[in-house]
């Protein structure tokens, strides 16, 4: 509606030969940079997953930190969750707002089927199998009431049945029907189902809290589907998915089965959900029902990564994953995250801020103006600048003199992180050197909230940054990292 | 058959389900104008319920109120109501109004970062630990002159307060839509919002409007929900949103009386579910409701059936 036609990126009215050229029109850039761009571009997309598959295979074996390896197996457990996710939005364009039930059911499975809970310890090749057809089973159930609906009620079923699935399973310590059938405990209720069998096949079994070798498990079932994936994106099914997201409508008009379509799509994202609840359960040898639940924040940090890699694209499966896990994990650790939040905010301007005066201006002025209020700051409040930075060394040192600092950032801080939303918010309204002057005093209010709000709580920040990333994205470059963007046929 | 446990469940029923009808609203008013299931509207109900927990504290709370309570009520639900719709005036700015055009999962998926990120920065400025509202004695059992209830059956003023509240709040709602100008104006953007624009309404207006009166209303339900139940914490708005999501599609989404219908049958089966059969399957029976509901009349109990025009 607000779009300006000689925007590139705005949709061409009824050009079909300006859509069919899309490709072409995209200029290369002069010079070396362009060259290794086209040469890149020739290079067939599986020798960058094998390029990855041997990288991330080579990782154990370079460090005998055990950190970096569980970071590193999450990551791998957050990647194959992406890629179920991307067929059932990436190709097939459906909203599952259920996706975590179904790696919770399936961890659930697998706890219930190899633990001490209800004394069975099945073989793992037995049970891996029968957790992902249960899991396909389910999610196929709950696809067919919505499967004739338009997607928004697809959204609000999945939605409701994965709240449904974590209620349930976090209360079901004394399971009974109508007062019936006893008071049975099935999930453990809260306390979960501890103890779970490390994986088992043909009796040789994985060592307790061996993150190594499930590294490797996770790393091999993730090549396989990305290879699968791969031939799937170019198979009948996956043209036919991708169809179905463009234009439902007009798929069915050429004879696609769009139901069944659908409905492979969702069980087919729920399958490999499941299987990466599997190795979570094994591997963490306990589950919990609380963490596949709404306030966990898991489902909105797999769709931040599809979102941010690029919805439809399996390189931006992988590289959203690494992406966010990476940052999340960074953010951990308040003095690795303040460097980052700094660097990040720098990078930012230099890549969007032009002219080059305009650049200079701008970090000239904010650094003279946190000068300036720090001053004024010490010598009518000196309370104001007394308190403790959340970080050391060379940068929490240079910091303290120019960030006001209060003894009790509590209040302050709270108020200047609402009033910082709002700065933000206007400064998007706007234009040109007006622009460029607000940015000033909000970087200085950024830097405030961070050091004293921010940094302070690592675990309510990293999950900000998400609901950020996700709105951001969509609303600056929908079509993510890696995807290609869409060119609208009115 | 136990006729207080009924009675008592049936006016929880109510005053719970008219909570999820003004969550309802508006869900269902952005529905039918923008075709958008606005996730992040259970936070401004979240908001609403904090603004007026702070109006209890900024009148001095239970041991010294500075005003007659009717009025803290009054005050109480205005600032939530103003709160809420000016937070719903502004995400509907700021993240969905470049969307507008955009596939239909785009602004999904910004409705579910606007809905977290409210969350959490709610849980970062005023903590992730459950708040108290002080009660007023609205909680004491009601005591009638000339009719007395069965022994036992517990209905507090309350449930009376947030009955009569929402009567009134849908009533106002019925009388703008039907007889203002801006209540045309909106029922021709729903039904068909280029021809709207070609007749010359404004849609930015009216799409606005109907972002603020909603809110508001979700605003209000915070009140009444705090003044029901005293506690608030930042994620109360997901639980209470997804029930009245519920309620918006069982009722017929888009459709306002069935809005509020949908909210008291949902209040109602899980009063009634919690009473007669078990706190852990209301859940259940809500989403069997809403499946059945689904497979029987997709457009929901009131709605028209949708004719789909290429």
């Amino acid at each position: 509606m607000s779009t300006d036609p000689t925007d590139p990126s705005a949709p061409r009215v009824g050009v079909d030969e300006w859509v069919a050229s899309h490709e072409q029109r995209r200029a290369y850039r002069a010079g070396v940079a362009g060259m290794v761009e086209r040469r890149l571009e020739r290079v067939p997309s599986p020798a960058f997953y094998l390029a990855f598959g041997i990288a991330a295979a080579v990782v154990p074996a370079l460090t005998s930190n055990g950190y970096v390896i569980d970071v590193g197996l999450n990551t791998l457990l957050y990647m194959l969750l992406a890629l179920g996710l991307n067929i059932t939005v990436g190709y097939a364009g459906l909203l599952d707002l259920g996706y975590v039930a179904f790696y919770g059911f399936a961890a659930y499975g697998y706890a219930m089927l190899a633990s001490p809970k209800f004394g069975l310890h099945w073989d793992t090749l037995a049970v891996i199998p029968l957790a992902v057809l249960a899991t396909v089973i389910l999610g196929f159930l709950v696809a067919l009431p919505s499967r004739r609906l338009v997607g928004d009620y697809l959204a609000i079923v999945t939605l409701f049945f994965g709240e449904l699935f974590a209620t349930v399973y976090q209360n079901g310590e004394h399971m009974s029907f109508f007062g019936h059938f006893g008071a049975h405990d099935v999930t453990g209720g809260p306390n979960g189902i501890p103890n779970i069998d490390q994986f088992n096949v043909f009796g040789a079994r994985i060592g307790a809290l061996n993150y190594t070798a499930y590294y490797y498990v996770a790393l091999i079932f993730f090549m396989v589907l990305l290879f699968a994936m791969y031939l799937v994106d170019r198979s009948r099914t996956g043209r036919a998915w991708k169809s179905l997201r463009e234009d439902p409508l007009a798929a069915e008009l050429m004879g696609m089965p769009v139901n069944r379509l659908k409905l492979i799509a969702f069980a087919s994202g729920a399958g490999i959900a499941g299987l990466a609840g599997t190795i979570f359960a094994a591997a963490n040898t306990a589950v919990f029902a609380s963490e596949f639940d709404f306030t966990s924040g898991l489902l909105i940090i797999v769709y931040a990564m599809l979102i941010l890699g690029g919805a439809g694209s399996l390189g931006g499966v992988i590289l959203g994953a690494l992406v966010v896990n990476v940052s999340l994990e960074v953010l951990r650790t308040p003095g690795h995250a303040t460097w980052i939040f700094y660097v990040l905010i720098a990078a930012t301007l230099v890549a969007k801020l032009r002219p080059w005066h305009a650049l200079a201006i701008v970090l000239a002025g904010t650094a003279a103006f946190g000068f300036i209020v720090h001053a004024i700051v010490s010598s009518a409040w000196p309370r104001g600048v007394h308190g403790q930075a959340p970080v050391g060394g060379i940068l929490g040192s240079g910091l303290s003199h120019w960030v006001i600092l209060p003894s009790s950032p509590m209040t302050i801080g709270n108020v200047a992180f609402i009033f910082l939303v709002l700065a933000v918010l206007a400064l998007t309204l706007l234009k040109g050197w007006w622009q460029k002057l607000a940015m000033i005093p909000t970087l200085y209010l950024a830097a405030f909230v961070w050091e004293n709000r921010l940094a302070v709580e690592p675990s309510i920040t990293r999950l900000i940054l998400v609901g950020v990333i996700l709105i951001v994205l969509m609303n600056a470059r929908p079509q993510g990292l890696l995807g290609t963007s869409r060119v609208e046929i009115v | 058959m136990n006729w207080n446990l009924f009675l008592t469940e049936l006016v929880a029923g109510v005053s719970h389900g008219a909570v999820y009808a003004l969550i309802a609203l508006g869900y269902s008013m952005v529905y039918g104008i923008l075709k958008l299931l606005n996730f992040a509207h259970g936070d401004v109900y979240m908001v609403g319920s904090f603004i007026g927990f702070g109006i209890i504290t900024v009148f001095g709370g239970a041991t010294n109120l500075s005003i007659p309570v009717w009025a803290l009520l009054i005050v109480m639900l205005l600032c939530a109501m103003l709160g809420g719709g000016l937070l719903g005036v502004m995400i509907e700015r700021f993240a969905y109004r470049r969307l507008r055009n955009a596939p239909r999962i785009a602004p999904l998926i910004t409705a579910l970062g606007v809905s977290f990120f409210l969350e959490n920065a709610a849980q970062l400025v005023l903590g992730a630990q459950y708040q108290s509202y002080d009660s007023f004695g609205w909680k004491s059992p009601i005591a009638l002159r000339h009719f007395t209830l069965p022994a036992s059956t517990v209905i507090s003023y309350a449930e009376v307060i947030i009955i009569a509240g929402t009567i009134v709040l849908v009533v106002a709602l019925t009388l703008f839509v039907q007889r203002t100008q801006l209540g045309k104006a909106m029922r021709a953007t729903s039904f068909d919002r280029e021809a709207a624009a070609m007749m010359g309404i404004d849609v930015d207006n009216v799409i606005v409007a109907t972002f603020f009166i909603g809110s508001a209303l979700a605003g209000a339900a915070g009140v009444f929900n705090g003044i029901e139940y005293q506690q608030v914490w930042p994620y109360m708005g997901f639980t209470a949103g997804l029930y009245a999501f519920i309620a918006a599609v069982v009722g017929g989404i888009g459709n306002l009386p069935g809005a509020v219908l949908g909210g008291l049958t949902i209040g109602l089966a899980q009063a009634f579910s919690i009473g007669y059969i078990s706190s852990t399957f209301s859940d259940a029976v809500v989403f069997a409701i809403l499946i059945a509901v689904m497979i029987v009349r997709p457009s929901g109990l009131l709605g028209k059936a949708a004719v789909s025009k290429v």
